[in-house]
Protein backbone atom coordinates (compact mmCIF):
# COMPACT_ATOMS: atom_id res chain seq x y z
CA UNK A 1 0.00 0.00 0.00
CA UNK A 2 1.35 3.35 -1.00
CA UNK A 3 0.87 5.69 1.90
CA UNK A 4 2.67 8.94 2.58
CA UNK A 5 2.77 10.90 5.75
CA UNK A 6 1.30 14.32 5.40
CA UNK A 7 1.54 16.24 8.62
CA UNK A 8 -1.00 18.92 7.88
CA UNK A 9 -2.87 20.52 5.02
CA UNK A 10 -1.42 23.91 4.07
CA UNK A 11 -4.51 25.89 5.11
CA UNK A 12 -5.08 24.15 8.40
CA UNK A 13 -3.53 25.77 11.47
CA UNK A 14 -1.61 23.53 13.80
CA UNK A 15 -3.81 23.20 16.82
CA UNK A 16 -2.25 21.61 19.83
CA UNK A 17 0.47 23.75 21.27
CA UNK A 18 0.70 27.50 20.96
CA UNK A 19 2.87 30.29 22.25
CA UNK A 20 0.97 31.97 25.08
CA UNK A 21 1.35 35.73 25.43
CA UNK A 22 -0.08 37.97 28.14
CA UNK A 23 -0.88 41.51 26.97
CA UNK A 24 -1.57 44.03 29.69
CA UNK A 25 -1.59 47.70 30.46
CA UNK A 26 -0.77 49.28 33.80
CA UNK A 27 -3.79 50.56 35.71
CA UNK A 28 -3.04 54.25 35.32
CA UNK A 29 -2.98 54.19 31.52
CA UNK A 30 -6.17 54.18 29.44
CA UNK A 31 -4.59 54.28 25.95
CA UNK A 32 -5.58 50.77 24.91
CA UNK A 33 -6.19 51.04 21.16
CA UNK A 34 -2.65 50.00 20.36
CA UNK A 35 -2.64 46.93 22.54
CA UNK A 36 -5.99 45.82 21.12
CA UNK A 37 -4.56 45.96 17.63
CA UNK A 38 -1.49 44.03 18.75
CA UNK A 39 -3.76 41.40 20.34
CA UNK A 40 -5.51 40.82 17.01
CA UNK A 41 -2.24 40.67 15.10
CA UNK A 42 -0.86 38.17 17.61
CA UNK A 43 -3.96 36.03 17.29
CA UNK A 44 -3.57 36.07 13.51
CA UNK A 45 0.05 35.01 13.99
CA UNK A 46 -1.21 31.90 15.81
CA UNK A 47 -0.45 32.99 19.37
CA UNK A 48 -2.84 32.44 22.26
CA UNK A 49 -3.24 35.93 23.68
CA UNK A 50 -4.38 36.38 27.24
CA UNK A 51 -5.86 39.83 27.06
CA UNK A 52 -6.27 41.58 30.33
CA UNK A 53 -6.33 45.32 30.51
CA UNK A 54 -5.40 47.71 33.28
CA UNK A 55 -3.64 45.64 35.91
CA UNK A 56 -1.35 46.37 38.82
CA UNK A 57 2.13 44.88 38.44
CA UNK A 58 1.26 42.24 41.07
CA UNK A 59 -1.86 41.34 39.10
CA UNK A 60 0.16 41.06 35.89
CA UNK A 61 2.53 38.64 37.64
CA UNK A 62 -0.34 36.59 39.10
CA UNK A 63 -1.94 36.37 35.68
CA UNK A 64 1.35 35.32 34.08
CA UNK A 65 1.72 32.60 36.72
CA UNK A 66 -1.81 31.24 36.33
CA UNK A 67 -1.78 31.33 32.55
CA UNK A 68 1.76 29.91 32.27
CA UNK A 69 2.67 32.38 29.53
CA UNK A 70 6.01 32.50 27.76
CA UNK A 71 5.80 36.22 26.98
CA UNK A 72 4.47 39.26 28.82
CA UNK A 73 3.84 42.34 26.69
CA UNK A 74 3.27 45.55 28.59
CA UNK A 75 1.83 48.50 26.72
CA UNK A 76 2.40 51.87 28.31
CA UNK A 77 1.76 55.30 26.84
CA UNK A 78 1.31 57.53 29.87
CA UNK A 79 4.72 57.49 31.51
CA UNK A 80 5.38 55.91 34.87
CA UNK A 81 6.60 52.75 33.20
CA UNK A 82 9.92 52.40 35.00
CA UNK A 83 8.55 51.39 38.43
CA UNK A 84 6.06 49.09 36.69
CA UNK A 85 8.83 47.20 34.91
CA UNK A 86 10.89 47.18 38.10
CA UNK A 87 8.03 45.49 39.96
CA UNK A 88 7.46 43.05 37.11
CA UNK A 89 11.09 41.96 36.96
CA UNK A 90 11.15 41.48 40.73
CA UNK A 91 7.86 39.57 40.60
CA UNK A 92 9.06 37.21 37.89
CA UNK A 93 12.21 36.46 39.86
CA UNK A 94 10.22 35.91 43.06
CA UNK A 95 8.12 33.24 41.31
CA UNK A 96 11.04 31.57 39.57
CA UNK A 97 9.79 32.74 36.18
CA UNK A 98 13.03 34.18 34.86
CA UNK A 99 12.42 32.24 31.63
CA UNK A 100 9.40 34.43 30.82
CA UNK A 101 10.23 37.08 28.22
CA UNK A 102 9.21 40.63 29.00
CA UNK A 103 8.61 43.10 26.17
CA UNK A 104 7.39 46.68 26.21
CA UNK A 105 5.43 48.79 23.79
CA UNK A 106 3.80 52.18 23.47
CA UNK A 107 5.63 55.38 24.25
CA UNK A 108 8.88 54.74 26.07
CA UNK A 109 11.73 57.27 25.70
CA UNK A 110 15.02 56.01 24.26
CA UNK A 111 16.94 56.69 27.49
CA UNK A 112 14.47 54.56 29.44
CA UNK A 113 14.60 51.88 26.76
CA UNK A 114 18.32 51.49 27.27
CA UNK A 115 17.87 51.11 31.01
CA UNK A 116 15.01 48.63 30.60
CA UNK A 117 17.10 46.47 28.30
CA UNK A 118 19.87 46.62 30.83
CA UNK A 119 17.38 45.29 33.41
CA UNK A 120 16.58 42.35 31.14
CA UNK A 121 13.56 43.58 29.16
CA UNK A 122 13.92 41.75 25.85
CA UNK A 123 12.70 44.47 23.52
CA UNK A 124 10.78 47.72 23.41
CA UNK A 125 8.46 48.42 20.48
CA UNK A 126 7.82 52.13 20.28
CA UNK A 127 6.41 54.45 17.60
CA UNK A 128 7.49 53.38 14.12
CA UNK A 129 7.63 49.69 14.90
CA UNK A 130 4.93 47.26 13.81
CA UNK A 131 3.20 44.33 15.44
CA UNK A 132 5.06 42.15 12.94
CA UNK A 133 8.37 43.19 14.51
CA UNK A 134 7.16 41.80 17.83
CA UNK A 135 5.78 38.68 16.14
CA UNK A 136 9.15 38.06 14.49
CA UNK A 137 10.91 38.36 17.81
CA UNK A 138 8.54 35.95 19.55
CA UNK A 139 8.81 33.44 16.71
CA UNK A 140 12.57 33.68 16.82
CA UNK A 141 12.42 32.75 20.50
CA UNK A 142 9.77 30.03 20.43
CA UNK A 143 9.34 28.92 16.83
CA UNK A 144 5.86 28.67 15.42
CA UNK A 145 4.43 29.16 11.95
CA UNK A 146 6.54 31.35 9.66
CA UNK B 1 8.67 25.97 24.62
CA UNK B 2 10.27 27.79 27.45
CA UNK B 3 8.69 25.83 30.26
CA UNK B 4 10.67 22.65 30.58
CA UNK B 5 9.09 19.36 31.51
CA UNK B 6 9.03 18.59 35.24
CA UNK B 7 9.29 15.15 36.75
CA UNK B 8 6.96 13.27 39.06
CA UNK B 9 8.88 14.37 42.16
CA UNK B 10 8.33 18.01 41.30
CA UNK B 11 4.60 17.57 40.95
CA UNK B 12 4.28 15.36 44.03
CA UNK B 13 6.11 17.92 46.16
CA UNK B 14 4.43 21.03 44.78
CA UNK B 15 1.12 20.38 43.05
CA UNK B 16 -0.93 18.86 45.84
CA UNK B 17 0.29 21.44 48.34
CA UNK B 18 -1.22 24.17 46.19
CA UNK B 19 1.90 25.79 44.70
CA UNK B 20 0.51 28.08 42.01
CA UNK B 21 3.42 27.82 39.61
CA UNK B 22 3.29 24.02 39.82
CA UNK B 23 -0.47 24.09 39.20
CA UNK B 24 -0.03 26.31 36.15
CA UNK B 25 2.73 24.10 34.73
CA UNK B 26 0.70 20.95 35.39
CA UNK B 27 -2.22 22.42 33.47
CA UNK B 28 0.06 23.23 30.54
CA UNK B 29 1.44 19.69 30.63
CA UNK B 30 -1.99 18.07 30.32
CA UNK B 31 -3.25 20.71 27.89
CA UNK B 32 -0.37 20.11 25.50
CA UNK B 33 -0.09 16.36 26.11
CA UNK B 34 3.52 17.03 26.97
CA UNK B 35 5.93 14.38 28.15
CA UNK B 36 5.33 15.16 31.82
CA UNK B 37 1.52 14.90 31.52
CA UNK B 38 1.77 11.29 32.73
CA UNK B 39 3.62 12.45 35.86
CA UNK B 40 0.84 14.95 36.53
CA UNK B 41 -1.91 12.39 36.08
CA UNK B 42 -0.04 9.98 38.36
CA UNK B 43 0.25 12.66 41.00
CA UNK B 44 -3.42 13.58 40.99
CA UNK B 45 -4.69 10.00 40.84
CA UNK B 46 -6.91 9.33 43.83
CA UNK B 47 -6.99 13.03 44.70
CA UNK B 48 -9.89 14.09 42.50
CA UNK B 49 -13.64 14.09 43.09
CA UNK B 50 -13.71 16.51 46.02
CA UNK B 51 -14.48 19.81 44.35
CA UNK B 52 -17.86 21.19 43.47
CA UNK B 53 -17.98 21.64 39.70
CA UNK B 54 -20.23 24.32 38.28
CA UNK B 55 -20.61 24.82 34.54
CA UNK B 56 -21.62 28.17 33.09
CA UNK B 57 -22.76 28.27 29.49
CA UNK B 58 -24.85 30.43 27.20
CA UNK B 59 -24.80 32.56 24.08
CA UNK B 60 -22.01 35.07 23.40
CA UNK B 61 -22.70 38.30 25.27
CA UNK B 62 -25.14 36.77 27.74
CA UNK B 63 -22.79 37.79 30.55
CA UNK B 64 -21.12 34.49 31.40
CA UNK B 65 -17.75 35.91 32.41
CA UNK B 66 -19.29 38.68 34.48
CA UNK B 67 -21.54 36.16 36.18
CA UNK B 68 -18.53 33.93 36.89
CA UNK B 69 -16.85 36.93 38.49
CA UNK B 70 -19.87 37.52 40.74
CA UNK B 71 -20.16 33.83 41.63
CA UNK B 72 -16.46 33.73 42.53
CA UNK B 73 -16.97 36.72 44.82
CA UNK B 74 -19.83 34.91 46.52
CA UNK B 75 -17.84 31.69 46.97
CA UNK B 76 -14.87 33.64 48.33
CA UNK B 77 -17.26 35.14 50.86
CA UNK B 78 -17.73 31.56 52.08
CA UNK B 79 -13.95 31.27 52.29
CA UNK B 80 -13.74 28.57 49.64
CA UNK B 81 -10.84 28.25 47.23
CA UNK B 82 -12.08 28.73 43.70
CA UNK B 83 -10.70 27.59 40.37
CA UNK B 84 -12.00 28.98 37.09
CA UNK B 85 -11.51 27.35 33.69
CA UNK B 86 -12.57 29.75 30.95
CA UNK B 87 -12.65 28.57 27.35
CA UNK B 88 -12.58 30.89 24.34
CA UNK B 89 -12.51 29.87 20.67
CA UNK B 90 -9.35 29.40 18.62
CA UNK B 91 -9.23 31.00 15.20
CA UNK B 92 -9.91 28.38 12.54
CA UNK B 93 -7.54 30.30 10.26
CA UNK B 94 -4.46 30.99 12.34
CA UNK B 95 -4.94 28.68 15.31
CA UNK B 96 -4.39 31.70 17.53
CA UNK B 97 -6.86 33.02 20.07
CA UNK B 98 -7.73 36.03 22.14
CA UNK B 99 -8.58 34.80 25.61
CA UNK B 100 -10.44 37.69 27.19
CA UNK B 101 -12.67 36.16 29.83
CA UNK B 102 -10.47 37.27 32.68
CA UNK B 103 -10.99 40.93 31.84
CA UNK B 104 -14.31 40.59 33.68
CA UNK B 105 -12.65 38.83 36.59
CA UNK B 106 -9.84 41.25 37.35
CA UNK B 107 -11.20 42.07 40.82
CA UNK B 108 -9.81 38.69 41.90
CA UNK B 109 -6.42 39.34 40.32
CA UNK B 110 -4.60 39.63 43.64
CA UNK B 111 -6.51 36.94 45.53
CA UNK B 112 -4.48 33.80 46.23
CA UNK B 113 -7.72 31.90 46.84
CA UNK B 114 -8.68 32.21 43.19
CA UNK B 115 -6.95 30.55 40.25
CA UNK B 116 -8.16 31.46 36.77
CA UNK B 117 -6.95 29.63 33.69
CA UNK B 118 -7.96 30.53 30.15
CA UNK B 119 -8.04 27.75 27.56
CA UNK B 120 -8.33 28.06 23.80
CA UNK B 121 -10.71 25.57 22.20
CA UNK B 122 -7.96 24.52 19.73
CA UNK B 123 -10.39 23.26 17.13
CA UNK B 124 -12.39 21.18 19.57
CA UNK B 125 -16.14 21.48 19.11
CA UNK B 126 -18.63 21.08 21.91
CA UNK B 127 -17.98 24.31 23.80
CA UNK B 128 -14.85 23.26 25.66
CA UNK B 129 -11.34 22.18 24.75
CA UNK B 130 -10.16 18.61 24.51
CA UNK B 131 -8.11 18.92 27.68
CA UNK B 132 -10.73 20.80 29.74
CA UNK B 133 -11.83 17.77 31.77
CA UNK B 134 -8.25 16.99 32.76
CA UNK B 135 -7.53 20.62 33.60
CA UNK B 136 -10.51 20.52 35.97
CA UNK B 137 -9.13 17.34 37.59
CA UNK B 138 -5.73 18.98 38.11
CA UNK B 139 -7.35 21.98 39.81
CA UNK B 140 -9.46 19.63 41.91
CA UNK B 141 -6.37 17.74 43.11
CA UNK B 142 -4.58 21.03 43.83
CA UNK B 143 -7.18 21.77 46.47
CA UNK B 144 -9.79 23.98 44.85
CA UNK B 145 -13.08 23.65 46.76
CA UNK B 146 -15.15 24.81 43.83
CA UNK B 147 -14.32 24.94 40.13
CA UNK B 148 -16.28 26.97 37.65
CA UNK B 149 -16.05 26.00 34.00
CA UNK B 150 -17.08 28.67 31.52
CA UNK B 151 -17.70 27.46 27.97
CA UNK B 152 -17.20 29.39 24.77
CA UNK B 153 -20.25 31.39 23.75
CA UNK B 154 -22.59 28.62 22.71
CA UNK B 155 -25.29 28.07 20.13
CA UNK B 156 -27.49 25.04 20.19
CA UNK B 157 -25.36 21.97 20.41
CA UNK B 158 -22.38 22.71 22.61
CA UNK B 159 -23.57 20.48 25.40
CA UNK B 160 -20.27 18.90 26.42
CA UNK B 161 -20.25 20.91 29.64
CA UNK B 162 -22.75 18.44 31.09
CA UNK B 163 -20.04 15.75 31.00
CA UNK B 164 -17.84 17.80 33.30
CA UNK B 165 -20.00 19.92 35.56
CA UNK B 166 -22.20 18.54 38.30
CA UNK B 167 -24.42 21.58 38.01
CA UNK B 168 -24.94 23.24 34.63
CA UNK B 169 -26.05 26.87 34.68
CA UNK B 170 -27.39 28.13 31.36
CA UNK B 171 -27.27 31.92 31.12
CA UNK B 172 -29.72 33.81 28.94
CA UNK B 173 -29.95 37.53 28.30
CA UNK B 174 -33.19 39.45 27.85
CA UNK B 175 -34.28 40.75 24.49
CA UNK B 176 -33.06 37.83 22.46
CA UNK B 177 -36.56 36.49 21.93
CA UNK B 178 -35.72 34.48 18.85
CA UNK B 179 -32.69 33.11 20.56
CA UNK B 180 -34.85 31.56 23.23
CA UNK B 181 -36.85 29.81 20.57
CA UNK B 182 -33.63 28.59 19.04
CA UNK B 183 -32.16 27.19 22.21
CA UNK B 184 -35.29 25.46 23.40
CA UNK B 185 -34.36 22.17 21.85
CA UNK B 186 -30.63 22.23 22.42
CA UNK B 187 -28.86 23.81 25.27
CA UNK B 188 -31.85 24.46 27.53
CA UNK B 189 -32.21 20.72 27.95
CA UNK B 190 -28.90 20.39 29.78
CA UNK B 191 -29.67 23.16 32.29
CA UNK B 192 -29.88 22.31 35.98
CA UNK B 193 -30.39 26.00 36.66
CA UNK B 194 -31.55 28.64 34.20
CA UNK B 195 -30.46 32.21 34.73
CA UNK B 196 -31.88 35.35 33.19
CA UNK B 197 -28.91 37.66 33.49
CA UNK B 198 -29.13 41.44 32.95
CA UNK B 199 -32.43 41.14 34.80
CA UNK B 200 -32.57 44.90 35.22
CA UNK B 201 -33.21 45.31 31.52
CA UNK B 202 -36.75 46.01 30.28
CA UNK B 203 -37.37 42.72 28.50
CA UNK B 204 -36.25 40.55 31.43
CA UNK B 205 -39.77 39.76 32.58
CA UNK B 206 -40.76 38.50 29.17
CA UNK B 207 -37.63 36.39 28.87
CA UNK B 208 -38.21 34.90 32.29
CA UNK B 209 -41.80 34.07 31.40
CA UNK B 210 -40.73 32.41 28.15
CA UNK B 211 -38.16 30.33 29.94
CA UNK B 212 -40.63 29.27 32.63
CA UNK B 213 -43.01 28.21 29.87
CA UNK B 214 -40.26 26.27 28.14
CA UNK B 215 -39.23 24.63 31.40
CA UNK B 216 -42.71 23.80 32.62
CA UNK B 217 -42.90 20.28 33.95
CA UNK B 218 -39.27 19.69 33.06
CA UNK B 219 -37.78 17.54 35.77
CA UNK B 220 -34.59 15.55 35.80
CA UNK B 221 -34.13 12.98 38.53
CA UNK B 222 -36.67 14.75 40.69
CA UNK B 223 -34.99 18.14 40.25
CA UNK B 224 -37.18 20.94 39.02
CA UNK B 225 -35.10 23.33 36.92
CA UNK B 226 -35.40 26.79 38.51
CA UNK B 227 -35.42 30.01 36.50
CA UNK B 228 -33.45 32.64 38.41
CA UNK B 229 -32.70 36.31 37.82
CA UNK B 230 -29.30 37.93 38.20
CA UNK B 231 -27.61 41.23 37.48
CA UNK B 232 -24.03 40.06 37.29
CA UNK B 233 -22.57 43.56 37.13
CA UNK B 234 -24.02 44.42 40.55
CA UNK B 235 -24.06 40.91 42.02
CA UNK B 236 -27.85 40.95 42.47
CA UNK B 237 -29.20 37.42 42.64
CA UNK B 238 -25.83 35.67 42.72
CA UNK B 239 -26.10 34.67 46.38
CA UNK B 240 -29.34 32.86 45.56
CA UNK B 241 -27.74 31.29 42.52
CA UNK B 242 -24.78 29.98 44.53
CA UNK B 243 -27.17 28.63 47.19
CA UNK B 244 -29.22 26.89 44.51
CA UNK B 245 -26.10 25.34 42.98
CA UNK B 246 -25.07 24.09 46.43
CA UNK B 247 -28.52 22.58 46.88
CA UNK B 248 -28.19 20.78 43.56
CA UNK B 249 -24.67 19.62 44.42
CA UNK B 250 -25.80 18.28 47.80
CA UNK B 251 -28.22 15.90 46.08
CA UNK B 252 -25.34 14.18 44.35
CA UNK B 253 -24.12 11.12 46.24
CA UNK B 254 -20.35 10.91 46.74
CA UNK B 255 -20.20 7.59 44.93
CA UNK B 256 -21.65 9.23 41.85
CA UNK B 257 -18.69 11.59 41.67
CA UNK B 258 -16.18 8.77 41.43
CA UNK B 259 -18.40 7.10 38.90
CA UNK B 260 -18.61 10.37 37.00
CA UNK B 261 -14.82 10.52 36.77
CA UNK B 262 -14.74 7.06 35.22
CA UNK B 263 -17.57 7.94 32.85
CA UNK B 264 -15.72 11.11 31.83
CA UNK B 265 -12.57 9.12 31.17
CA UNK B 266 -14.53 6.70 29.01
CA UNK B 267 -15.89 9.57 26.93
CA UNK B 268 -12.48 11.21 26.78
CA UNK B 269 -10.97 8.00 25.48
CA UNK B 270 -13.72 7.74 22.90
CA UNK B 271 -13.17 11.32 21.78
CA UNK B 272 -9.41 10.96 21.60
CA UNK B 273 -9.65 7.65 19.79
CA UNK B 274 -12.07 9.22 17.32
CA UNK B 275 -9.63 12.05 16.69
CA UNK B 276 -6.80 9.59 16.14
CA UNK B 277 -8.85 7.57 13.67
CA UNK B 278 -10.02 10.73 11.91
CA UNK B 279 -6.45 11.97 11.59
CA UNK B 280 -5.39 8.55 10.40
CA UNK B 281 -8.07 8.42 7.71
CA UNK B 282 -7.28 12.00 6.68
CA UNK B 283 -3.63 11.04 6.35
CA UNK B 284 -4.27 7.99 4.19
CA UNK B 285 -2.71 8.19 0.76
CA UNK B 286 -2.65 5.75 -2.07
CA UNK B 287 -4.69 3.39 -4.19
CA UNK B 288 -6.68 1.78 -1.43
CA UNK B 289 -8.24 4.98 -0.16
CA UNK B 290 -8.66 6.38 -3.68
CA UNK B 291 -10.60 3.23 -4.58
CA UNK B 292 -12.88 3.66 -1.57
CA UNK B 293 -13.68 7.27 -2.49
CA UNK B 294 -14.30 6.34 -6.11
CA UNK B 295 -16.56 3.47 -5.10
CA UNK B 296 -18.75 5.79 -3.01
CA UNK B 297 -18.81 8.45 -5.75
CA UNK B 298 -19.91 5.86 -8.31
CA UNK B 299 -22.61 4.60 -5.97
CA UNK B 300 -21.07 1.16 -5.68
CA UNK B 301 -20.47 1.27 -1.96
CA UNK B 302 -22.44 2.94 0.77
CA UNK B 303 -20.87 5.69 2.79
CA UNK B 304 -20.92 3.89 6.13
CA UNK B 305 -19.22 0.79 4.73
CA UNK B 306 -16.51 2.89 3.06
CA UNK B 307 -15.92 4.72 6.34
CA UNK B 308 -15.59 1.42 8.20
CA UNK B 309 -13.01 0.19 5.69
CA UNK B 310 -11.12 3.49 5.77
CA UNK B 311 -10.97 3.33 9.56
CA UNK B 312 -9.60 -0.22 9.33
CA UNK B 313 -6.93 0.94 6.86
CA UNK B 314 -5.93 3.79 9.17
CA UNK B 315 -5.78 1.61 12.27
CA UNK B 316 -3.80 -1.07 10.43
CA UNK B 317 -1.24 1.54 9.47
CA UNK B 318 -1.17 4.14 12.24
CA UNK B 319 2.04 5.64 10.85
CA UNK B 320 0.12 7.06 7.93
CA UNK B 321 -1.77 9.57 10.01
CA UNK B 322 -0.44 12.49 11.96
CA UNK B 323 -0.72 12.79 15.69
CA UNK B 324 -3.52 15.21 16.43
CA UNK B 325 -2.07 16.06 19.83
Amino acid sequence: MNTEVQTTTPEAPKLGEAVRVLLAKPTHDCHDRGVRLVARKFRDAGFEVIFSNFLLPSEIINTAVEEDVQVIGVSTSAGGHMPVFEDLIAGLKENGLEDVILIGGGVIPADDEAVLKDWGVKAVFGPGTTAEDAIDLIRAEFGGPA
Amino acid sequence: MAAQARNADYYRDNLLSGNRVALARAITAVENDRADAAAVLQTIYGQVGRAQLIGITGAPGAGKSTLVNAVVRELRGQDRKVGVVAVDPSSPFSGGAILGDRIRMSEHGNDDGVFVRSLASRGHLGGLSRAAARVVDVMDAAGMDAIIVETVGTGQSEVEIMEIAQTVVVVCAPGLGDEIQAVKAGILEIADILVVNKADMPLADRTERQLRDAMRARRRDGWEVPVMRTVATTGDGTADLVAKAAEHFARLPAAARVHAARGRMHKLLAATAAEQVRAGVQGLRGEAVDALCEAVLRGEMDYAEAARRAARLAVADPGSGHDPG
